[in-house]
């Protein structure tokens, strides 16, 4: 989070996860672990809240040694004419848990399978803790690594797929019992070792799964898309689980995904991909304040485009007023005088009123009427369209898609409940500073 | 076979089942019809082999043709010829199909089609042309090779392929492989580990199936055979019939519940927890229970 800007980023956390699904802070029930399994397992072992040295020590897994740092340097591979990596280059700091976003076929998945082993980048180089990696089969690179299709050996029982690695690695018949006994209760399943992988819910494979990879105390954890097989509700716990783990054990982690919330939540540092390539690599707060590029933008979160124009200095006019302008990424700030610009909002940074509430000599800000109203929990989404006259008359674009002068406006719940289907608005935007990029830019 | 059925279908909602029930009884009549068909087709012979086998003089019944097996010149040593052949068709088999098919499909899945032609052949190609083919390739082979009866165990190979193939292919595209292999793999496994403790587990019931069509076509296959003179157990059979006709229906009847006994006790074991601790056995375990 960069110390000099203040705005936007401020509302992320305060708002919660920002972006589509459960509100954070509703209840989460998982059915994957009754309650009875956690007590059992000591009710610390997944909560992760007591203190770390304390739980550490007691477990005594994980954290071998000192966590490595992670580079991957200029990859590039491409099958035929496809190309899935264009030159990504990527930084873990040890101990950090990465996550890569990106739409399907960006190449996120063939990244994490070129740090685990299993393809072969035409050029390009893999470092971990500083040793080059990249011609070291998948079975000597000591990297635990978490499927996204159920990757539990099915003939074998929960322990003995947590065991699998250490048996691998010549520990002893009783070591490793203890040690994979120890693994599942860390995970919430110490009572469903001698269970077969089909007579577990999807969510406790993912666990049992998660320990067999932790079982070999690898150097790195790998993460394909773990969640993403299971319903909202064990996801969001699972989600949390890990995260909770990640941290206790101090493991360097790459986590990828295409589901945006998991990656803002779950990660140290966001790195959204396209087209072979890193957009954007920062924290979760910054991507979504502070994209880097367009696609960013659009991708992480919800964002309105609407048109404006630079006025003198740092300022732009959109919908009638006058807010402070950040350009997109790197691009100069007020190169030129007066321009006409993008203006990036979040809908969140949208305020719709009622027209009867509204101050009557009111000069700034659009009129609208509400066309459609969608409650989300904690806040309310309302598509408004606008008609007034101090819409601009170029077309407003949502999301990239021409929805002919429409803004997406997520306001709170209980704001919401004057504002039907088909009532009459007032729009304007918070008093923030907000991102502007050049409007042809697409 | 039997052991791979699938999940039980989801239990029937109550609206609409009187007209299902009707459906299913319209159904039921013709499942039974055409079950009793082919019962009738399957078992006459049978039935009447028995009452053939077990005709004495004069309108009696005995048992004597049964007595007379064990006596015959031949069958001990043509039976166990066989069963030798079998089990050798059976490891080349094996030993041929289930690396290289987990191979193809894990990296070369372009091969699968190619694969799938070749193993086909034996089956269009005519056992004159195979057998005829076999010698002239084999001609400058070693004595033990040509002069025994181990030449045949080759050609049951070739005769073989087609089932094992589709058994074992079957059985591959049930499981997720490619991930089992990955995560074996990434955990630390090289080629030769992941082959015994994950590949081979995991088509259990698949690699019995090959394995017993494999046998079963061994211990009933005479035109090879006898194209290249060798006396196996069909063949002795076969000759047998020439001398002595009810000594040659009682040889197959018993041959026949003697195979199917086989085919049986394979099955068995391939099923619960008995077949998993088999296939444990044989290749190295994997349990820590």
């Amino acid at each position: 989070m960069s110390e000099t800007v203040a705005g936007p980023a401020d509302d992320v956390r305060t708002d919660g996860v920002p972006t589509d699904g459960v509100p954070t802070d509703a209840p989460q029930p998982d059915d994957s672990v009754p309650a009875g399994a956690v007590a059992a397992a000591g009710g610390d072992a997944l909560a992760g809240t007591g203190p770390r040295g304390e739980v550490g020590a007691r477990t005594a897994i994980g954290s071998r040694g000192e966590a490595v740092g992670i580079e991957l340097r200029e990859l590039r591979r491409a099958y035929g004419e496809v190309t899935a990596l264009d030159g990504l280059s990527v930084t873990i700091n040890p101990g950090e848990l990465v996550a890569l976003l990106g739409p399907s076929g960006c190449g996120k998945t063939t990244a994490l399978r070129a740090l685990a082993g299993f393809e072969r980048p035409d050029s390009g180089q893999i470092l971990v803790g500083g040793d080059d990696i990249t011609a070291v089969p998948a079975n000597r690179r000591d990297m635990g690594m978490v499927f996204q299709a159920y990757s539990l050996f099915p003939n074998l029982t929960a322990l003995d797929n947590v065991a699998f690695g250490l048996r691998l690695r010549r520990v002893n018949a009783r070591t490793r019992r203890r040690r994979a006994a120890e693994l599942l209760e860390l995970v919430g399943l110490g009572h469903a070792g001698r269970r077969y992988p089909h007579e577990l819910s999807g969510g406790q494979q993912q666990r049992v799964a998660l320990a067999r990879a932790l079982a070999i105390e690898p150097r790195v954890l790998l993460l394909d898309e773990p969640l993403s097989a299971l319903d909202a509700q064990v996801r969001a716990s699972l989600r949390d689980e890990i995260r909770a783990l990640q941290t206790r054990l101090g493991i360097t982690t790459l986590f990828v995904t295409h589901d945006q919330e998991e990656a803002l939540s779950l990660a140290d540092r966001v790195g959204v991909m396209r087209a072979g390539r890193l957009e954007q690599l920062a924290a979760p707060e910054v991507v979504y304040a502070w994209p880097a590029t367009p696609f960013v933008a659009q991708f992480v979160g919800t964002v309105n485009r609407l048109p404006g124009r630079t006025v003198g200095g740092d300022l732009v006019e959109v919908l009638g007023q006058r807010l402070p302008a950040v350009q997109l990424g790197d691009a100069p700030a007020g190169a030129a005088a007066t321009a006409d610009v993008e203006v990036l909002v979040r809908p969140e940074a949208v305020v719709v009123t009622a027209r009867t509430t509204a101050p009557a000599g009111a000069s700034t800000g659009a009129l609208g009427q509400v066309r459609q109203r969608t409650f989300r929990g904690a806040v309310t989404r309302l598509r408004v369209d606008l008609v007034g006259p101090t819409a601009p008359d170029a077309p407003v674009e949502v999301d990239g898609r021409p929805a002919a002068r429409t803004i997406v406006a997520d306001i709170a719940t209980a704001q919401a409940s004057g504002l039907a289907p088909g009532s009459e608005v007032l729009v304007t935007l918070a008093e923030r500073p907000v991102l502007v990029s050049e409007p042809a830019d697409r | 076979m039997a052991t791979l059925t699938g999940p039980l279908p989801a239990p029937s909602r109550p609206v609409a089942s009187a007209a299902r029930a009707a459906r299913a009884a319209r159904a039921g009549w013709w499942r039974w019809a055409v079950f009793t068909v082919a019962a009738v087709y399957f078992l006459v012979p049978l039935i009447a082999a028995l009452e053939f086998s077990v005709r004495g003089r004069n309108g009696h019944r005995t048992l004597g043709a049964y007595g007379k097996i064990l006596s015959e010149p031949g069958f001990g040593s043509s039976l166990w010829t066989s069963v030798k052949l079998g089990l050798m068709a059976v490891g080349i088999t094996l030993a041929l199909l289930v690396p290289t098919m987990t191979l193809v499909h894990l990296r070369f899945p372009r091969l699968r089609r190619v694969i799938e032609l070749i193993t086909v052949l034996p089956l269009v190609i005519p056992p004159v042309v195979l057998a005829v083919g076999v010698l002239g390739a084999f001609r400058t082979a070693p004595q033990w090779l040509i002069g025994t009866p181990t030449i045949l165990g080759f050609e049951y190979v070739i005769l073989a392929l087609p089932f094992a193939y589709r058994a074992l292919d079957a059985g591959i595209g049930a499981v997720d492989l490619r991930t089992l292999v990955e995560a074996s793999r990434s955990l630390g496994a090289g080629p030769v580990t992941e082959l015994f403790r994950v590949v081979l587990p995991n088509l259990r019931t698949a690699v019995l199936s090959a394995a017993v069509l494999t046998l079963a076509l061994v211990l009933g296959e005479f035109a090879m055979a006898s194209l290249l003179l060798w006396e196996t157990f069909p063949s002795w059979v076969v000759h047998v019939g020439a001398s002595e006709a009810d000594v040659s229906v009682a040889v197959s009847l018993v041959a026949l519940v003697l195979t199917w006994l086989l085919l049986m006790v394979l099955v068995t074991l391939g099923g619960r927890r008995g077949g998993r601790a088999f296939v444990g056995a044989m290749t190295g375990g994997t349990h820590d229970e």
